[in-house]
């Protein structure tokens, strides 16, 4: 349980300003370094096997059938990185205490320098690539909270934006590479696949895998040419400016290249890839540091630099190489977090960092000068600091790679280049910080040397680079073996920690290094008017260029799609039914199957050709409503035959009633809505929509003749050898409705609760003007309620509900049921509506019916709950049979009290639904007499 | 009686969806019952086509499939509930609108 805690912990942490940010900065401080301080011991302590070779796991299952496992995993690498996060993390925390403006709390500060804290952490330790990726994804999210942290600032929140969607882009490159990882090893277990490089290396998908995963390193270490957005980022605060570009942010993508090395290095796609990417961005980041008259932007230039030397390192394919690349990954930390934090010491207390007017600081802040002076040097390489003993590991691996044959002389220049760069770029940031005559024009003069306790987290890094670079073997040797050990995955090569190895090449290459960069140093003035001159590129600005075009290309797809017709809608999904019907329908091979056709009688054929010439005079006539609502209901009528005919008296009885109440439903509707004579459809589009409709027609007819006449194995069976035995009754269609597939039918009678309830709410406060006459301009009849239709219905009612009742009892062992029993009530019901007007049917009956449908979804839920108090699951019914006297034997089911449930519902749900509509006519009744 | 019953399914979808496309909120009421009806016999005629084989246990030697027959029945109610939700949504649009075009008013013809 050690690892877990030591990753929650600065989430802990994160928490706690929430409720101190009220007691001030020192406190927030205070609160948020004491669990850092407790996870570093606990790190401690969980680092004891990793000493001795071992390593450290905890899982806990989560979604395993999605291989999703909450798993950590320690071992030399993660530790290495774990000290890094940790306890540069701390130094941040003190430091940034004293950095933040007077006025600002550091509640919001310190939450989000923790947020991040615990996603880098998560990052390293993840023994579970889709876990990795989740937190490398919150690592992107939270640095760009912090990299926005002054959201007043235009620069910051477009610097933030820039990075959120480099890396952002970069994290779904590599959620796809794990993803691909995943399918090829059968794990996302991070151990396993570091067991199965070969197995990946050997895959066809390999190369997809390698350019997606580097893709994800790259744009989050910076790498050429995803490099730009680095400096942009530099907006940040100057505390996480240190904390994000010199340990953590921009060491995720290196980590992920040391994580996977065992995996993915060891080609020559590797080797061409990481290298090239290693050296152009070594070259440019060196270059153009230069040439910054940003303080921070000299070092945001240098810590592109850096990365791509790391990064050349590990694309070498070379043991020693990653050693080398592995021991910078701590050096740079080291150093670069000092000059950040000098920087940013420079900025507070001279108000600007810009180096034309930054001079001669050493007359003011002498003990601050030391400092960056010794941690510059480490920057340059300087012997007896750590940053000479990587960068000399780092010349030799140059010369000693042979991969590109007769141009592996490339490799050394390239990286002498560099170093002759770097050397002159930390003579700037030092003679021209500190010396070069007298500050021009500062925004605060005098500058003054910082709070004592600021200047300690400088102090502590400075240290340990004299420390490293005069006793490396005492000092950092037993974290790099344990470390690059882990990063090989095996045995660790012969190497040698030590500041003097003999004159040799490499010996040689540093002195360049150092002679020539003083020398470009020199020729300053000449270089910086060459710059000077050149055409500005503002990366910002371009990349924001390309971002507004790529949304104006959307925006311009967007208008061209959502035309805000719906029409067009349909249009466009019918179009893209009918495309798929032309497409796939010419490849069969016969439009029907093997099973023998139903001889046709005389009889089926007229009613069919009826149904046919009702639905095409429906279509014709649909302008004329009336007719076309007739036409409509003798296709009904038509299909409830064709239920009969095929053995379906259930369906037959439920689309009869079903018929007569969508007929009132759409006498309804033509009273309200206007009438209109004309045809308002251009002839292209008629036509086109008659295209699409016989396309569409022709497909779903081949489609059914094809099933119809071809034998399939069905679930049927089963229903109807269960029926009797399992539901207790014979009509197998109700035995499913209420029983087998119960929990179903309880869905839907939900959903006609639902519709009944919205139909009532969009009914409320409407308002509709119905025409006073019709299309033909005659007024409609004011005799509303006829004679001999209110005489005839009265009767009707209670033999109706007779039947209704009839047909519920018998449902479950002949055709009937709740459904249908409901309609037959429903019907019933609003013929007296009909016959004699809602006004008279209210004073009889309460016309509320809300009650009803709860009611009836309630009872059916109780129903299955019921089922609950036997330990039966959900929907479990019983059945028993009853004798009882006069009547006889008869069987009674639970079932049964679930399709009073239905019944019910289908009851409330109609005539709420017809009621409330009647009742609209009723409101311009009134207001007609009014 | 195959070729008849899908000859059914392919005018009844056919009609429905040319009415559907059409823009007065009327017409599209019309062809969704339309599409509605063919619809339904589509999937009821997946279990199918048999002749007095009703699926009651004991009343026929070789029972229709009553998978289908149960779909299609909550199908037929929740088809009604809908359609009467889509009118009063027309009713609804007319009151705010004063207009029953699908699009919400009477603008050009969009094609």
């Amino acid at each position: 349980m050690m690892l877990p805690a030591i990753v929650l912990l600065p989430l802990l942490a994160a928490l706690l300003p929430m409720f101190t940010r009220h007691l001030g900065r020192r406190w927030c401080a205070l609160l948020v370094a004491l669990p850092v301080v407790a996870a570093l011991g606990l790190l401690a302590q969980a680092s004891l096997p990793i000493w001795e070779g071992g390593m450290q796991q905890w899982s806990m299952a989560w979604l395993p059938s999605l291989g999703l496992n909450l798993a950590l995993r320690l071992d030399g690498l993660a530790l290495l990185f774990c000290v890094l996060i940790l306890g540069i993390g701390l130094l941040v925390v003190v430091y940034a205490h004293y950095y933040l403006p007077a006025k600002d709390d550091g509640g919001r500060f310190y939450t989000l320098l923790l947020l991040f804290m615990f996603s880098m952490l998560g990052v390293v330790t993840s023994d579970n690539l889709l876990f990795l990726v989740f937190f490398w994804e919150l690592t992107s999210l939270s640095s760009f909270l912090l990299i926005s942290y002054k959201q007043y600032d235009s620069a910051a929140r477009k610097g933030a934006r820039m990075a959120l969607t480099v890396t952002g882009m970069g994290g779904l490159a590599l959620l796809a590479g794990v993803l691909l990882i995943g399918h090829v090893v059968g794990s996302f277990s991070l151990s396993t696949v570091l067991e199965n490089g070969a197995l990946v290396q050997q895959h066809a998908l390999y190369p997809v895998i390698l350019c997606l995963v580097l893709l994800g390193a790259f744009t989050k270490s910076a790498q050429f040419p995803f490099h730009f957005w680095l400096p942009h980022a530099m907006a940040a605060p100057t505390p996480v400016s240190a904390y994000l570009h010199s340990a953590t942010m921009v060491k995720a993508g290196i980590f992920l290249l040391a994580r996977f090395y065992p995996v993915l290095a060891g080609t020559d796609l590797w080797f061409y890839l990481v290298t090239t990417a290693g050296m152009a961005t070594l070259l440019w980041g060196a270059v153009w540091a230069l040439f910054q008259h940003d303080l921070k932007g000299l070092l945001a230039f240098s810590t592109i630099s850096h990365l791509g030397l790391i990064t050349l390192l590990f694309g070498l394919n070379s043991p020693l190489a990653a050693v080398a690349g592995v021991f910078h990954i701590i050096n740079h930390a080291t150093f670069k977090a000092g000059l950040f934090m000098a920087a940013g010491i420079i900025d507070q207390q001279t108000g600007t960092r810009d180096m034309r007017r930054i001079n001669g600081l050493w007359k003011y802040m002498p003990y601050t000068a030391v400092l960056a002076m010794v941690a510059s040097a480490a920057m340059a390489g300087v012997p007896l600091l750590n940053g000479f003993l990587s960068k000399e590991m780092f010349f030799t691996e140059t010369l000693q790679s042979d991969q590109l044959g007769a141009m592996s002389w490339l490799l050394p220049l390239g990286a002498t280049l560099g170093g002759v760069f770097s050397v002159a770029y930390s003579a700037r940031f030092i003679h021209d910080v500190f010396f070069n005559g007298e500050p021009v024009n500062l925004p605060k003069f005098p500058p003054q040397e910082p709070p004592r306790y600021m200047k300690i987290p400088v102090e502590i890094l400075v240290a340990l680079c004299v420390a490293v670079g005069v006793f490396p073997a005492i000092t950092v040797a037993a974290l790099l073996a344990v470390a690059a050990t882990a990063t090989l995955g095996g045995t660790l090569p012969e190497y040698h920690l030590a500041v003097w190895h003999g004159l040799n090449i490499p010996l040689l290459m540093s002195v360049i290094a150092l002679v020539g960069g003083i020398a470009v140093y020199a020729c300053r003035r000449r270089l910086f008017a060459w710059y000077a001159r050149l055409p500005e590129i503002d990366a910002k600005r371009v990349f924001e260029g390309r971002i507004q075009a790529v949304v104006r290309l959307a925006a311009g797809v967007t208008r061209r799609l959502q035309t805000g017709s719906l029409q067009g809608y349909v249009a466009w999904v019918l179009a893209l039914v009918a495309a798929v019907l032309v497409w796939q329908l010419p490849n069969l091979a016969s439009v029907t199957g093997e099973r023998a056709m139903l001889p046709v009688d005389g009889v089926s054929v007229l009613c069919a050709l009826m149904l046919i010439a009702a639905a095409l005079l429906t279509t014709v006539l649909h302008r004329q409503r009336m007719m076309a609502i007739i036409c409509l209901s003798v296709v009904g009528l038509i299909v409830s035959l064709i239920f009969v005919r095929f053995s379906a008296p259930d369906l037959a009885l439920t689309q009869l009633s079903v018929e007569v109440v969508s007929v009132l439903l759409l006498m309804l509707a033509m009273y309200f809505l206007p009438s209109r004579a004309k045809a308002d459809s251009n002839p292209l589009r008629v036509s086109r929509d008659a295209v699409l409709a016989v396309l569409i027609g022709t497909g779903v007819a081949v489609v059914a003749l094809l099933v119809m006449t071809t034998d399939t194995a069905t679930i049927s069976p089963f229903f109807l050898e269960n029926s009797v035995p399992g539901g207790g009754g014979t009509n197998v269609v109700n035995v499913i409705l209420v029983d087998f597939r119960g929990f179903d039918t309880f869905g839907e009678i939900t959903v006609l609760g639902i519709a009944a309830l919205g139909i009532y709410a969009l009914l409320s406060d409407l308002k509709l003007a119905s025409a006073k006459y019709d299309p033909f301009g005659r007024p409609w009849a004011h005799d509303a309620h006829p004679l001999v239709l209110v005489t005839l219905s009265r009767p009707l009612l209670p033999l109706a509900l007779m039947i209704a009742v009839y047909i519920f009892l018998r449902g479950h062992n002949l055709p009937g049921g709740g459904f249908v029993a409901g309609l037959i009530t429903s019907v019933a019901l609003l013929l007296q509506y009909v016959a004699s007007g809602v006004t008279w049917v209210h004073k009889r009956i309460p016309g509320d019916y809300h009650p009803l449908v709860a009611l009836g979804v309630l009872l059916a839920g109780l129903t299955g709950v019921a089922s609950w108090a036997f330990d039966a699951p959900f929907l479990t019914s019983t059945f028993t049979h009853v004798h009882l006297p006069l009547i006889g034997d008869f069987e009674l089911a639970s079932a049964m009290l679930f399709d009073t449930g239905v019944f019910l519902t289908v009851v409330g749900a109609t005539l709420l639904i017809l009621a409330n509509l009647g009742k609209l006519s009723l409101l311009d009744d009134k207001k007609e007499t009014t | 009686m195959e070729l008849l019953v899908a000859l059914i399914i392919g005018v009844l979808v056919a009609t429905g969806v040319y009415l559907c496309l059409r823009a007065r909120t009327f017409s599209v009421v019309l062809g969704l019952t339309l599409l509605g009806y063919g619809v339904n016999v589509f999937l009821f005629s997946m279990g199918g086509l048999k002749i007095n084989q009703v699926a009651v246990v004991g009343a026929s030697a070789d029972p229709t499939d009553p998978l289908t027959q149960a779909l299609v029945l909550t199908a037929i109610v929740i088809g009604f509930a809908m359609t009467a939700f889509l009118v009063v949504l027309a009713l609804r649009s007319q009151g705010e609108q004063h207009s029953d075009h699908v699009d919400g008013q009477d603008g050009e013809q969009r094609s």
